[in-house]
């Protein structure tokens, strides 16, 4: 019988990695909540982390959320194990995708969700270690939460010749999933176009 | 993956009877124009007006009173087109008709349809229900006016089975000369349907949700009510929707209407027997759950069900690996972000309407299955809510 998704997410699904079941079974460096129950899905993601390297040693995750939240955390949590963190703050949730074989766009919503809590983990991490200048700047650089578009790739795009909301999101892939950037996103769009081209 | 696989969805749609399959193969070459003259016509004719019969009767209607059209949904847009169409040739347009009531919980082809009407001019009233999902007809008695065209409220509801009571809120309609329509898709073949009873205008019933054929139902019409075709084209069912009929889903919609008047009693109180069986069973061995619906009147087969802190979707799939099928009123299944409008109308919280999942038993449902179903579901809860953000535990 076909399964929904592909095969991977189905054994992501089946048999999730890392999930932390008991709080207090994992000694955690640092944490990252994002989404609401209200919106039908939340993820936590624990991090315990090598302060001499910044590096990922461990992590875990729970969620209330969906088969595709469920797969592709599990996949994203055994990406982030051995990574810096500055790798793992720029994990692409569209590679996650494409190595678990896809996902329907209405599921993106969904399996980005734990890209979103390792970012918000890892800013936490900055946060409780005094490297706070760090949040900021990274915090300020990431426009599109869900699809972890960045300013500079909006400036990229518009130097490629985005001018209108909809070039940049072709360009981007930026508020294609929650559109709660979308503001923002315009407010930047122009002021690059401004920046560069008036 | 398990072998054994236990359909209880059988409120998305049922397998076809047995005996509707076989009078479906058999009229498999009944291929004629029921329009045509000749003797190919006249026998797909023949077959179609005997099929008429065996509907209108079962639901106490006419022949005449009775239309056969291409699903439950088209029936309702046809239905509440009625009431807001300008044409000059048609004979609708009733006088003041151009106030709809309705309520919150009704399938989406009507709750889409009234939005759409609403941009066309027409104000449509959605009614608010009760925490088991009953319109007061008393809030219809209170606010309709004599520009209230229809008043449009379903039998019983899809995701949590409740049954509204339909006598009265058509008295409230027609208190102020209102219309009177009740989408039946899901009573009609499971508990008593009655349009005299009942006292309404219109009905809409489906053949796919009673073990009949898809692409197949019928709508009811009382004779003299205005009406005006959406489909328009051809002289097929008194000129009311045009199209060539669908001679064998007619059948075996007729079919199937005719087996549910010998077997809807006792299939309803086999289905009784089970939905109690499966609810004693999840009120045994899962804790804070919530059971969505009227404790009495409500479907036989129908359960649904809140489990705290899991999300429906992955208690769907993991059901599914267990060759369980179940629908759920997470917004992660429905494509949107929102959870079922059924589930936050009757005040449910998000987190409670995420995490539901509605069992609709049908008549081959067996005592095992259900057996089976207790055994699975109470480690699948344990599973989701042990990686779940929002589920605390059991004190």
């Amino acid at each position: 019988m076909d399964w929904l998704y592909s095969e991977k997410v189905k054994d992501h699904f089946i048999n999730p990695r890392n999930v932390l079941i008991d709080e207090n079974s994992f000694d955690y460096d640092a944490k990252g909540v994002v989404g609401n129950i209200k919106c039908g899905d939340e993820m936590i993601f624990y991090i315990k982390v090598d302060k001499k390297k910044n590096i990922i040693t461990d992590c875990r995750w729970k969620t209330y959320g969906c088969a595709s939240a469920i797969a592709s955390t599990s996949f994203l949590s055994e990406r982030a194990k051995g990574m810096t963190l500055n790798d793992a703050y720029r994990i692409s949730p569209k590679d996650i995708m494409t190595e678990l074989g896809g996902l329907p766009e209405h599921k993106v919503h969904c399996s980005v969700l734990g890209d979103k809590a390792l970012r918000a983990a890892i800013n936490d991490y900055y946060e409780r270690n005094n490297m706070a200048d760090k949040i900021r700047k990274e915090e300020a650089r990431t426009v599109c939460q869900c699809m972890n578009v960045t300013d500079h790739e909006i400036e990229n795009a518009v130097l490629d010749g985005a001018r209108t909301y909809l070039e940049l999101q072709e360009k981007t892939k930026l508020g294609t999933v929650c559109g709660q950037c979308k503001e923002v996103a315009i407010r930047m769009m122009e002021q690059y176009k401004k920046e560069h081209f008036e | 993956m398990s072998k054994r696989r236990i359909y209880v969805d059988n409120n998305a749609t049922t397998p076809l009877h047995p005996e509707v399959k076989k009078v479906m193969v058999e009229s498999m070459d009944v291929f004629g124009n029921a329009s045509s003259l000749h003797s190919f016509g006249r026998l797909a004719r023949k077959h179609i007006e005997k099929a008429r019969a065996t509907v209108a009767g079962f639901i106490g209607a006419k022949p005449e009173e009775v239309i056969f059209v291409g699903s439950g949904s088209e029936g309702n847009n046809t239905i509440l087109n009625i009431f807001t169409c300008k044409c000059p040739v048609c004979d609708a347009t009733p006088d003041g008709g151009k106030e709809i009531f309705t309520s919150r919980i009704e399938h989406p082809c009507i709750l889409r349809t009234s939005e759409c009407l609403m941009e066309r001019g027409t104000r449509v009233v959605f009614l608010d229900v009760d925490q088991y999902g009953k319109v007061a007809p008393e809030q219809i008695e209170e606010n309709i006016s004599d520009r209230t065209g229809l008043v449009s409220i379903m039998m019983a509801n899809n995701e949590i089975g409740t049954i509204m009571d339909i006598k009265r809120i058509a008295e409230a309609a027609h208190e102020k000369g209102g219309f009177m329509h009740t989408d039946a898709v899901q009573a009609v073949g499971k508990i008593p349907v009655n349009v005299n009873d009942l006292d309404v205008d219109f009905l809409t019933l489906s053949a796919h949700k009673i073990y009949g054929p898809k692409g197949v139902g019928a709508i009811y019409v009382k004779k003299g009510v205005p009406f005006c075709p959406m489909i328009r084209g051809g002289h097929q069912e008194q000129g009311r929707r045009a199209g060539t009929e669908n001679t064998l889903g007619i059948i075996g919609l007729a079919k199937a209407i005719e087996m549910a008047s010998i077997e809807m009693g006792s299939d309803a109180e086999r289905l009784l027997k089970l939905k109690t069986k499966l609810k004693e069973g999840i009120e045994k061995s899962i804790p804070d759950i919530h059971f969505n619906g009227h404790p009495v009147d409500c479907l036989p087969g129908t359960l649904d069900v809140s489990f705290a802190g899991a999300e429906g979707e992955s208690i769907l799939l993991y059901l599914d690996l267990e060759g369980i099928a179940v629908s759920t009123g997470s917004a992660c299944a429905s494509g949107s972000l929102d959870p079922s409008h059924v589930l936050l109308s009757i005040g449910l919280g998000a987190e409670m309407a995420h995490g539901s999942i509605r069992f609709s038993l049908g008549r081959e449902n067996k005592e095992e299955d259900v057996e089976y179903v207790l055994e699975k579901l109470p480690p699948v809860i344990g599973r989701v809510r042990g990686m779940s953000t929002a589920y605390r535990g059991s004190k």
